[in-house]
């Protein structure tokens, strides 16, 4: 019998929701028993993947994001999801430092800190349909 | 625990919050562009004492004060840095221009057993 879990929570693109997501996902991935370095790097890639969806997606307009996670034995699934412009060139958005705004100190760091925090990484991205990130994370406990 | 910023003579401080995410930096950007308008600021210190969560906006908003003090060297300080925080540092690239000072305060746990905060 698998031991799963499940949860999606939807949500308006506002930055203060940034901090509701990956607390969400802290509290739904403790039934794992992470470390604590475990949690950080699982809000970490969260809160970059959802600032992603509100300022580059969405660029500031209220539309919903939706996450999805699952738990399937020691291992995490997130899935971000938006409906907003989607990413051109995703090979290219995920070059570090790449930023389409500097101007707002965006450091171009935020797929590079998905992919080093989490084990797996994958980007599923429409221009004008909107952009699915999904991340797996082993909790090596 | 929110931010606090104080000037010391050309000196800024910025104490930040818990979390250092996209709200929270946009915050800091506009307070700290805002007393740079006014008064001469040859360093910033960013106090990380309380600061158990950031992410890359956090960073960019670190990165974005050394463009603003004109990218040299010695201008931006990071204090009472954890492991986790400058673990992001490094991986950011952000190390090489920033001063990190680690948090190396002594603190007990429940067990009466002393350790490192960084360790």
């Amino acid at each position: 019998m698998e031991n799963t879990n499940e949860m999606k929570l939807i949500f308006d693109g506002r930055p203060v929701n940034e901090g509701l997501a990956r607390v969400a996902v802290a509290a739904f991935c403790t039934q794992l028993n992470p470390t604590l370095e475990e949690v950080s790097d699982v809000k970490t890639a969260v809160s970059e993947a959802v600032t992603n969806s509100i300022i580059h997606g969405y660029e500031g307009e209220i539309h919903k994001i939706e996450m999805n996670c699952r738990l399937q034995e020691n291992v995490l699934l997130v899935e971000i999801r938006d409906h907003g412009k989607g990413i051109p060139d995703v090979e290219k958005a995920m070059e570090p430092m790449y930023t389409t705004k500097p101007e707002a100190d965006r450091s171009g760091m935020g797929f590079t800190f998905m992919e080093a925090f989490m084990d797996e990484l994958d980007v599923e991205s429409a221009v004008g349909k909107g952009t699915v990130v999904r991340m797996k994370k082993i909790i090596r406990r | 625990m929110g931010t606090e910023i104080r000037l010391e003579g050309s000196r800024l401080i910025v104490k930040l919050p818990k979390e250092v995410d996209h709200p929270v930096s946009d915050h800091i950007r506009h307070e700290t562009d805002r007393i740079m308008e006014k008064t001469y600021v040859r360093v910033i210190e960013f106090d990380f004492s309380d600061t158990e969560f950031m992410d890359s906006s956090g960073i960019g908003m670190v990165m974005g004060r050394y463009r603003a003090l004109g990218m040299k060297m010695h201008t931006i300080l990071a204090t009472h840095v954890s492991r986790y925080i400058e673990k992001l540092l490094r991986l950011s690239g952000v190390h090489r221009y920033v001063e990190i000072e680690r948090d190396t305060e002594i603190i007990e746990n429940g067990k009466g057993e002393k350790y490192g905060k960084y360790e």
